[in-house]
């Protein structure tokens, strides 16, 4: 399983990984936000959570369809399924995999993005800490969508339909908890709510994306 | 340590394509299945390979003991020849990938990316990975694609060891490799397939 994981890094970060795509895309929508809507601080600094927490999940969205296609194509997927590690294993390293080169960089990229939008100075360590809860919630239901369209040729449309609902949930209470700290609230409740979010998919989601993906690559 | 298949059907999609499948292998026996396209040889391979269940029949002794080397070998174009070797190894809790560069004479591009090999040496690889699993039963798909004459001496030899150590192996191949072997054509299972369609109408 470490293999897997360490694997999957290396990938990534070598020439033609993908990694950084996230970030840069979390990057563009971030600069561009203050362009569209103009330059008053007090509106960016009542959407700032919003639109971070909005462009931390499609910059997620948009990395999911190399997921497990990849592995996929190349026969790789089928090797592992025979190997001795359990399908749950697998998908659950690769969401892992997924998290720590694209949902990290997220998270530790918010607060300086913060700055561009104005972030009010009580909202970052809220920012910080959704984002580090939510994200890997984000991977692993990613994971889900990807063994769930994983034999489809240009599957992205259908993963990115199946995912947004089920991303849903972990937006509405990442964001709030980061708008009642921007606005000097307690966030205490949807952070908790954000966290059993994340533990629930944590334990259940790679079972499902298991069997999912052992019922595709028949 | 036997791999015995009893009365298997296999099928692709819900159509079933080859029924009444049966045989057995023991330490050191090999099994060539020959067949024209598209007769079922690489459907029974990803079977026994426990990828597909079985429609009818048992498969007994495959559990977490094969080796799968399908069409496509996995690799990645990023690693080096090495580091895919290396990998597949750990998967299966394995160490030594010398031997196995030895055996397919990979040594020398042994720190050469995976994009830059050609088609024959990337089949190298693919199959030298099956020597890292340390899995008794190989089941090798079409083996011999892409691989020059002395490749496939090299690769034959690899097969014998592996039987003279205890292995066993299932191969669809057209090619002699000059290894002691039992030859199953898989054509006559075709008939009592059709049968199973005709019986049940829909089969599913």
């Amino acid at each position: 399983m470490r293999a897997l994981f360490f694997r999957d890094l290396r990938l990534a970060l070598r020439a033609g990984g993908g990694f950084g795509l996230a970030l840069a895309f979390f990057l563009i929508v971030v600069v561009l936000v203050p362009f569209s809507v103009g330059p008053q601080a007090a509106l960016l600094s009542t959407i700032a959570p919003g639109v971070l927490w909005l462009g931390a999940l499609l910059a997620c969205l948009l990395s999911l369809d190399r997921l497990l296609a990849v592995d996929f194509e190349d026969g790789a997927l089928d090797l592992l399924a025979t190997s001795p590690l359990p399908m749950e294993a697998i998908v659950a390293v690769k969401a892992l995999a997924h998290w720590v080169t694209t949902g990290l960089p997220l998270v530790v990229a918010a607060p300086l993005l913060g700055v561009l939008l104005s972030l009010p100075a009580p909202g970052y360590g809220t920012v910080v800490l959704s984002l580090a809860l939510g994200t890997p919630a984000l991977s692993m239901i990613g994971a889900f969508g990807a063994a769930l369209t994983v034999g489809i040729k240009r599957g992205g449309l259908l993963l990115s339909l199946l995912v947004l609902p089920l991303y849903v949930p972990t937006l509405i209470f990442g964001a709030e908890a980061a708008r009642r700290a921007a606005a000097g609230l307690d966030p205490g409740t949807p952070l908790l709510l954000l966290g059993g979010i994340s533990a629930g998919v944590l334990a259940l989601m790679p079972f499902a994306a298991g069997a999912v993906l052992r019922v595709n690559l028949r | 340590m036997t791999l015995s298949v009893r009365d298997l059907a296999v099928g692709r999609g819900g159509v079933p394509l080859l029924a009444g499948v049966s045989f057995e292998l023991t330490a050191g026996q090999a099994l060539v299945l020959r067949g024209p396209n598209g007769s079922g040889k690489t459907t029974l391979l990803r079977t026994l390979a426990g990828l597909q269940s079985p429609l009818q029949g048992t498969v007994a002794g495959a559990e977490e003991r094969i080796a799968y080397a399908a069409h496509a070998d996995g690799l990645k174009a990023a690693l080096s020849v090495a580091e895919n070797l290396q990998f597949w190894a750990a998967v299966f809790g394995q160490r030594e990938i010398a031997p196995a560069l030895e055996a397919f004479d990979l040594r020398a591009l042994a720190g050469r990316r995976a994009a830059m090999l050609s088609a024959g040496q990337k089949r190298r690889l693919g199959l030298a990975r099956l020597m890292v699993t340390g899995r008794a039963i190989w089941l090798l798909d079409e083996p011999t694609v892409s691989l020059d004459a002395a490749s496939v001496a090299r690769f034959a030899d690899a097969v014998r060891g592996h039987l003279a150590g205890g292995g066993m192996a299932v191969m669809a191949t057209h090619i002699d490799l000059e290894i002691e072997a039992a030859v199953l054509d898989v054509t006559q299972f075709q008939a009592a397939a059709a049968a199973l369609v005709a019986e049940d109408g829909a089969f599913l």
